[in-house]
């Protein structure tokens, strides 16, 4: 699994392949059922989006006209598309940090250990697998103001109580906490694929260096030998949290007081529940184009973890 | 005199080690405190629910008192079989698609195919919410919302299994391909009887990655879906927790410990597949 994750050189090697000696004709009826869904399920629909961005189309009305970029003008002086932007921005400040540290330590401490590692894996995997709403209805009791654990824990200590979901300045931290919840154990598994790539060698020699102290050794050796790897769970956990829609859509619905609306839920308002086909394409422009850029980044790093 | 302390060494406990579990066991209490919480309400009666304090058991038994309110309320098993009608729908296409697609990119010279190649990597990165409004309105105008095929339809073409199985029909060696032709097999033959069977483990970690991903998925069904009989577990869920919640959090977790029992029990038996699923989402 670590020769997956660590990439191929893409056509690198240019070799003769079998093909060339053969018709060519049945490679493309190998290649034809997935070219067609991909034309009409990817491709097409992307195109139709980017044009309808163009026009002031409203689902069930029976014309429309070419409006230029005023749906994009119109979105620039919306109040509710740039909440929601910073809100998804705020959601992925808090989760991308927090899952990446937490997948990062419990990879390195489980990978210390001598005995136990298969339990403490399913233990912290075992939430990436789970049906995510519903355990969203679980965190919502979970963090219910009065009946709680939580914050029943909170008053055992002598903390005021928090209404989690019913306060606009705590909502989106909430919200991250079931972000990172979620996201953790996948990252765990990511940084645990990097620590078997790390030679043991390296540890032998900086035991030679005179390195003995693990967390002197985390630094010296882990950590740097980790680095494409960590650039990697960074963007990917980015990419994710960038996509926050079930929790929002189950739990909060953007409110308390739009506190909690984010760029994939206000999409899909203006889309599928205003039907307003024109504003949610351009919404949806500005939502593929961010995550592209955090694509391309991504490439870039996978190119460079080749040359590692 | 027994001494303890040779004994954990010979566990391989050494301080350093003790401390570690002590740490991680720490961790994993509060990582599964969510799912101890839900079984457990699920087996509660409703007034300690509300009850100002702590409990780590209920302190009266009900039984499945709450899994029999939960069946009342939902059909919930209809669920369920939704999830396990939509996940194989969609994984017998994204297979039968992407397996021929996949190696023909790994092993054929046609003209187009790195064009086809930069356009899976493109499509790599496009999430459903991008084609979704166009798809709406096509299955919209073709009637066909609201139907297992508009559930599935979007999901059919899986660019990165695509990805992944021409990264593993490239290892495979081209002497067995040729050996293979000089015994008369067809090209369709080879793939399916000689080339797909050495990729089971990379076909097996996609298909339990595939399954996860649309049990799990609420966006689409949320958009598509109408009538309560065709939905999946999380737009299920979705449903029940807006019916009254207030009274019966009991009931509420029942549906949800059941609604995530399969995958959590196919988890348990196939963590390897699990763990290599994600492994290889690293390329992604």
């Amino acid at each position: 699994m670590t020769m997956v994750l660590s990439s191929h050189p893409i056509g690198r090697t240019p070799r003769r392949r079998l093909g060339a000696e053969i018709a060519p004709s049945i490679a493309y009826w190998f290649a034809t059922p997935s070219i067609i869904l991909l034309v009409g399920t990817m491709l097409l629909p992307i195109v139709v989006m980017i044009a309808m961005s163009f026009t002031d189309y409203e689902l069930g009305a029976l014309d429309f006209s070419f409006v230029g970029f005023d749906n994009y003008v119109s979105l620039w002086g919306d109040k509710t598309f740039w909440r929601s932007l910073l809100n998804t921005a705020y959601y992925v400040a808090l989760v991308v940090p927090a899952s990446v540290i937490i997948g990062l330590v419990l990879a390195v401490m489980v990978n210390g250990l001598k005995r136990g590692r298969r339990f403490y894996q399913i233990a912290f995997f075992l939430p990436v697998t789970s049906t995510l709403i519903a355990m969203a209805t679980v965190w919502k009791y979970l963090l219910h103001g009065k009946i709680g654990p939580v914050n029943h824990l909170l008053t055992a200590i002598g903390l005021p109580g928090m209404e989690f979901f019913g306060d606009p300045s705590l909502v989106m931290p909430a919200l991250a906490i079931i972000g990172v919840w979620s996201l953790a154990g996948f990252n765990m598994v990511l940084f645990t694929a990097g620590l078997t790539a790390i030679p043991q060698e390296l540890y032998e020699a900086s035991a030679v260096d005179g390195i003995d102290n693990p967390i002197e050794r985390f630094f010296t050796v882990t950590l740097p030998m980790l680095g494409p790897t960590t650039m990697f769970v960074i963007i990917t956990t980015s990419i994710t949290a960038f996509k926050v829609f079930d929790t929002v859509a189950v739990l909060t619905r953007g409110g308390p007081q739009g506190a909690s609306d984010v760029l994939l839920y206000v999409n899909y308002l203006e889309g599928f529940q205003y039907m307003r086909i024109g504003l949610a394409s351009a919404i949806t422009v500005v939502f593929l184009g961010i995550i592209l850029l955090l694509s391309l980044v991504q490439a870039k790093v996978l190119e460079r973890k080749v040359h590692y | 005199m027994s001494r303890p302390g040779s004994f954990f060494m010979r566990m391989g406990l050494t301080p350093g080690q003790i401390a570690m579990h002590a740490f991680l066991l720490a961790c994993a209490f509060a990582m599964l405190f969510p799912f101890y919480w839900m079984v457990l309400t699920a087996f509660r009666p409703s007034q300690e629910v509300f009850s100002a304090t702590f409990h780590w058991l209920p302190q009266t038994f009900v039984g499945f008192d709450n899994f029999r309110e939960a069946f009342a309320k939902a059909p919930l098993l209809r669920f369920m079989a939704n999830g396990a009608i939509i996940c194989s729908g969609i994984l017998a296409v994204q297979l039968l698609t992407a397996i021929p697609c996949a190696y023909a990119l790994a092993k054929y010279e046609f003209r187009g195919r790195n064009l086809l190649f930069a356009l899976v990597l493109f499509a790599l990165c496009v999430p459903v919410q991008v084609p979704a409004l166009p798809l709406y309105m096509g299955l919209a105008f073709t009637g066909t919302l609201d139907s297992y095929f508009s559930l599935m339809l979007p999901f059919f073409l899986s660019v990165f299994a695509i990805f992944l199985f021409r990264q593993v029909f490239r290892s495979f060696p081209d002497d067995i391909i040729h050996a293979a032709r000089l015994d008369g097999m067809g090209e369709m033959e080879i793939l399916w009887r000689v080339v797909v069977p050495s990729a089971s483990p990379a076909i097996a970690a996609f298909a339990v990655f595939s399954i996860t991903a649309h049990w799990n998925d609420l966006y689409w069904p949320l958009i598509v879906v109408t009538s309560p009989e065709l939905a999946p577990p999380p737009l299920g869920m979705m449903y029940f927790s807006d019916t009254d919640l207030g009274s019966s959090f009991g009931a509420l977790m029942a549906a949800a410990t059941l609604l995530t029992a399969p995958l959590t029990i196919l988890f348990l038996f196939a963590q390897r597949h699990f763990v290599q699923g994600v492994t290889m989402t690293g390329v992604k």
